[in-house]
């Protein structure tokens, strides 16, 4: 099997409001050294090992469904699945 | 004028929709499940607010992806009436029909209010019986509202008259002010207050009685 893992992150020109209230909650907790944190959403795949046109398909899915081109940049690694 | 209702898993507005046409504006309404694949006899398509699929992955991408979709782009494409309010706004910018997105409003709470709107653009077939910058008070209730798109995109809105409601106190950050977009050939609306419960006195306000009117008197202009 092949394991695909999907990060999808808001774009840096969109205020990411979660990623703020973690950072000061982060600094409230004392580490106040933490400059930046930003939060997205991970997903993994699952695919046979013969699958054909992977890269391809994997693209169509996060541009159509789970990423929002508009607002979210995503990126994936494809992993053999123990 | 016939409208569709189109009902999602989720969608809980829909009934006051329905209402707002069968007893606002006294025309015939019919709810079309999200399954069907036809809006054949119909004039006009409402989206309705609430939280279809959950708001699963983002608000309105599920819903995006559901077999009546293709009906509702052909719909749109062909210059008929689409409105989408609330999670019909978040469904209509994930199906592309409308530019932007709608993210987590900026201080990260739900606000569930009566906000008073300025009516941008008075000339279309949503906006036509208001006035220009005429001010309405109409209900919000969202954690993702707030109103986003690019510079790019925001200077072609403004060139070509797509803003049609604006927050006259920027209650969730949207990019300038922006409460409801159109497309290019203002024949789709999305908008995150819901006129459709601003119908009647007893409500808090008929302020938004006359979007559904201005809909109805722009199909008889259109017909005649």
């Amino acid at each position: 099997m092949k394991l695909v893992k999907v990060y999808v992150t808001l774009k840096k020109s969109v205020l990411d409001a979660q990623g703020e209230a973690i950072k000061s909650a982060i600094h409230s907790m004392g580490y106040s050294q933490v400059a930046d944190v930003h939060m997205g959403k991970y997903f993994e795949l699952n695919f046979a090992d013969d699958y054909a046109d992977l890269e391809k398909d994997v693209d169509a899915i996060c541009d159509d469904l789970l990423a929002n081109p508009n607002i979210e940049t995503y990126r994936y690694e494809i992993l053999e699945a123990e | 004028m016939k409208f569709a209702v189109i009902n999602f898993p989720g969608s809980n507005c829909d009934m006051d929709l329905y209402y707002a046409i069968r007893d606002g504006i006294k025309q015939p309404v019919e709810l079309v499940d999200y399954r069907s694949e036809s809006l054949a006899g119909f004039d006009g398509v409402l989206i309705p607010g609430g939280f279809s699929y959950g708001d699963y992955l983002r608000s309105g991408a599920i819903a995006s992806q559901a077999p009546i979709v293709k009906e509702i782009i052909r719909f749109a494409n062909e210059g008929k009436i689409v409105l989408g309010i609330c999670n019909g706004f978040q469904i209509l910018t994930e199906l592309g029909l409308l530019p932007g997105a709608l993210i987590k409003n900026e201080k990260g709470r739900f606000i569930c209010e009566t906000v008073a709107l300025k009516v941008v653009n008075n000339e279309t077939a949503f906006t036509s019986e208001y006035q220009a910058n005429e001010v309405i008070n109409v209900p919000i209730a969202h954690g993702e509202g707030r109103y986003y798109c690019d510079e790019t995109t925001l200077k072609e809105l403004q060139a070509n008259n797509q803003i049609a409601f604006q927050y006259c106190e920027n209650v969730n950050g949207s990019v300038e002010h922006i409460a409801g977009v159109m497309n290019q050939q203002k024949n789709v609306l999305g908008m995150m207050p819901h006129p459709e419960r601003a119908i009647e006195e007893i409500l808090g306000s008929d302020d938004g009685l006359k979007l559904f009117q201005s809909i109805i008197n722009y199909q008889v202009r259109v017909n005649n």
